[in-house]
């Protein structure tokens, strides 16, 4: 059991869970901003994969992946931009229409994708990101080669979280999403635009999905796939609220479930080959259930989180 | 006197085929206290929110320190030194005293500027004698410390005048008595004040000035409210004399509920400990005291919520056994909880479900263990019509309904099946004189029947008015009954605090 022990716990394996963690911490931290001003987002799988399949396919007509970076950004804060049209400025169903932006951008992503590509046997592949070691940072030992030799999307990642923090808790703006997705009335009344302030969140929010998406086909597997984010917007749903929406717990939910997922892939790796590999498969999501269950009893949504808001109402 | 500090002319607001404002005038000079008059439905809080921004004026203008101004929004209104309190208070519970404070206000290079906000909260807290402390999370304010903010609020961002809508409604005796000192000296200090209320009392103890509304339009101005009696100013509101209903002596038969050493535990406020009182048929008895001293878990008990630790209750006679809702009810209790909207009825649910609730699965309104939605629509329309409940019908949505039609639902709810007990807390809170007027005339009507009523309030002039005794709570026991004959508020107010203590003298 230690030999197998020591295999699962090396080096590789703390980068693993850095480079799971990325775009999970980056699709958390989109629906946060989005859920905080007061709107659920369940766009997020659909956008995460329309924005992997438009950045890769930028990537892949220029040559330049940051242009694919660019351009999967864009439609994430495009696709946030629509959420928020139907749901803040139209006071629309949350649930309903954030399901059918996931259903309208996956939709989109397919079509566009066999357009462009057409059927192939084999799925055309870009040359991704290449991690780029921090010098000095990257010579300590287990950390170094870690975390510090990463894709440069893996550094952003890094420094989104402290960066979300400071804007949510430090700035204006930030106190203005806390206060439109706690009390929209009380936003309004001290002159703050709830509709503005949603529209922002939720398009930030988008933008942030969007790199994630980016980062799935530009670094992690260079190639766009239907099943490419296989259900990481739903569970980065999930790690919102495991996380409080904090972008803090958030991120620590990120790297805990990346922790699960990675343990599986080198179990399924190691020699407990006797148990079917669909087993191992679903243990993150065994994880997600079982830590949502105990840890998100006391967790207190925005209070106005699924409310629109209308001015004249009574 | 100088030019008016805000000057409204000819205000005309639609809501359909409503006019909830019609061609009304008002204004306030700087250090005025303004009262502003009228029954639920006047149009007081809609005048108010044109002033303020949340709603256009069909026709009218407005003019601040005699320019006239157009105010689109809340941030329109702010910019021109208008600053409201509502009566619900737009206040986010889970962010701190001074994250409230700073919200719209432009931080700092890029940040919130938190040193710059608490300086200025210090000021307006020395200025006004208002303070609070900056970093506890709302949630964890009082209901007058929230209003206290609220108020801060406003002068932080350079309220010349502050609007307050029915601002004691929500505060226990005591805490009004700090908020007027806090009025007075604001408007010392030369800001101007909108006090709406239907209090009167209050009105004329607070205000310089007053404008009654009716229906939606000026219906009189008063000069000296302080030398203005309550029933003029009632018979202004109102469109015609009121009359307080006469409490003719009866005598009461035997014992329709009894306590008998009741404590509770396990309950989120002040636990009863050795209650014992009784209701005699054709009595009320009402239950005074300080809210937070028993009241809630008194409540409770009586209404079979809150099964208690020691201690026997019964009803005519029969001993309570399960202390649920539906065995009490069955021995023939009626109740009408003090929060209306969460344990009177649903207000996402037609009025007529509400009405029917507590006894959904009974004869009366099911059929062979469905519902009999004819029964229920047709005692609804009844009692609609019995109580003179306004509403479009008895399938609207219960909460579209005001304050006062609510309670009249819940009473006609609870009398249709004449109870032999009824208890009740608060039964006219936020409710207009028309229709705390109409509450008490049946709850009397109930008492010539013969029904045992119990009231549990903190208007002490209410209770003097309606019980034939009073008991006093406080601390979770009783701390004394007294026929109401002898009682005088300063007695009663004396036992509140815990100091006199009177036994029972009937």
């Amino acid at each position: 059991m230690s030999a197998v022990f020591e295999q699962i716990f090396q080096v590789g394996f703390l980068a693993a869970i850095i480079r799971i963690a990325t775009p999970l911490a980056f699709a958390t931290l989109g629906e946060m901003f989005s859920e905080r001003a007061g709107v659920l987002n369940l766009g997020i799988e659909g956008i995460m994969l329309l924005s992997a399949m438009a950045g890769f396919t930028a990537a892949s007509l220029s040559g330049s992946l940051w242009l694919g970076v660019l351009v999967a950004v864009l439609v994430g804060a495009l696709m946030g931009a629509l959420h928020a049209l139907f749901t803040v400025a139209l006071g629309l169903s949350q649930h309903v229409c954030g399901i059918g932006v996931t259903l309208f951008s996956s939709g989109l992503a397919y079509f566009l994708y066999r357009l462009i590509f057409g059927q192939q046997s084999v799925p055309p592949s870009i040359d991704g990101f290449k991690p780029v070691p921090i010098p000095l940072l990257a010579d300590i030992p287990v950390l170094g080669p870690a975390v510090f030799n990463q894709f440069t999307l893996v550094y952003l990642a890094i420094i989104a979280v402290p960066l979300a923090a400071f804007v949510l808790y430090r700035t204006p703006w930030g106190l203005s999403v806390r206060m439109v997705g706690e009390n929209p009335r009380a936003a309004d009344s001290a002159g703050v635009s709830v509709i503005a302030t949603r529209f922002q969140a939720v398009i930030l929010g988008g933008a942030l999905m969007g790199l994630a998406g980016a980062f799935l086909t530009m670094a992690q597997f260079n190639a766009f796939t239907f099943g490419v984010v296989s259900g990481r917007g739903w569970v980065a749903i999930a790690l919102v609220v495991f996380g409080r929406w904090d972008p803090w717990r958030s991120a620590g939910a990120a790297l805990l479930f990346a922790f699960v997922d990675a343990l599986q892939l080198r179990m399924q790796a190691s020699g407990l080959g006797h148990i079917p590999y669909e087993a191992f498969l679903m243990l993150p999501f065994i994880f997600t259930i079982v830590a949502m269950a105990f840890m998100s009893r006391n967790a207190v949504a925005p209070s106005a989180l699924l409310k629109p808001f209308r001015r004249e109402e009574r | 006197m100088s030019a008016p500090l805000i000057e409204m002319r000819g205000i005309t607001k639609s809501f359909g085929a409503v006019k909830a404002n019609e061609a009304v005038d008002l204004s306030v000079a700087p250090g005025e206290i303004l009262g502003l008059l009228g029954e639920n439905g006047a149009g007081k809080t809609t005048l108010m929110n044109v002033l303020f921004g949340a709603y256009a004026p069909d026709a009218g203008e407005i003019m601040v320190e005699g320019k006239p101004v157009s105010i689109h929004n809340s941030a329109d209104a702010l910019a021109a030194g208008i600053g409201m309190v509502h009566q619900h208070f737009h206040l986010a519970p889970r962010l701190t005293v001074l994250e409230n404070l700073l919200i719209g206000i432009p931080g700092r290079s890029g940040r919130i500027d938190r040193a710059g906000g608490l300086a200025r909260l210090t000021e307006i807290s020395r200025q006004y004698g208002l303070s609070l402390d900056p970093n506890l999370p709302v949630s964890a304010l009082s209901v007058g410390e929230q209003q206290r903010l609220e108020i801060i609020k406003a002068l932080f961002r350079g309220a010349k005048l502050l609007i307050l809508d029915e601002p004691t409604a929500v505060l226990a005796p005591s805490e009004v008595d700090g908020l007027f000192a806090a009025l007075r000296s604001m408007a010392a200090q030369g800001l101007g004040i909108i006090f709406i209320s239907h209090k009167l009392n209050e009105v004329r103890a607070l205000t310089h000035r007053c404008v009654v509304l009716r229906h939606g339009k000026v219906a009189g101005l008063v000069d000296h409210p302080a030398q203005t009696t309550s029933a003029e100013m009632a018979k202004l509101m109102c469109g015609h004399e009121i009359v307080p209903p006469v409490r003719e002596a009866s005598t009461p038969g035997a014992s329709v509920l009894t306590l008998d050493g009741i404590s509770t535990s396990g309950h989120a406020g002040t636990p009863l400990r050795d209650v014992s009182l009784f209701v005699r048929a054709g009595e009320i008895l009402g239950i005074a005291g300080v809210s937070g001293n028993g009241q809630r878990a008194l409540a409770d008990v009586i209404s079979g919520m809150l099964p208690p630790k020691t201690g026997a209750m019964t009803i005519a006679g029969k001993i309570v056994a399960q202390f649920s809702p539906r065995e009490l009810q069955a021995l023939g209790l009626g109740r009408i909880p003090e929060d209306r909207m969460t344990t009177g009825l649903v207000t996402n649910l037609p009025l007529a479900d509400s009405m029917v609730l507590p006894r959904i699965g009974t004869e009366a309104f099911s059929r062979k263990g469905l519902l009999n939605p004819t029964a229920i629509r047709a005692f609804a329309e009844e009692q609609i019509k019995a109580y003179d409940i306004r509403c479009p019908g008895p399938m609207v949505r219960a909460g579209a309904l005001s304050g006062g039609n609510l309670q009249k639902a819940l009473l006609a709810r609870e009398l249709a099946f004449d109870p032999k007990v009824l208890i009740v807390s608060q039964p006219t809170r936020g409710l207009d004189i028309g229709a705390a007027r109409f509450i008490h005339e049946k709850f009397l009507a109930m008492r010539a029947r013969g029904c045992g009523i119990i009231v549990i309030g903190e208007d002490l002039e209410e209770l003097l008015m309606l019980s034939d005794r009073i008991a006093v709570m406080y601390e979770g026991r009783i701390a004394g009954t007294l026929p109401s004959a002898d009682a005088t508020i300063a007695r009663l107010g004396l036992m509140m605090t815990g100091a006199g203590h009177t036994e029972e003298a009937a």
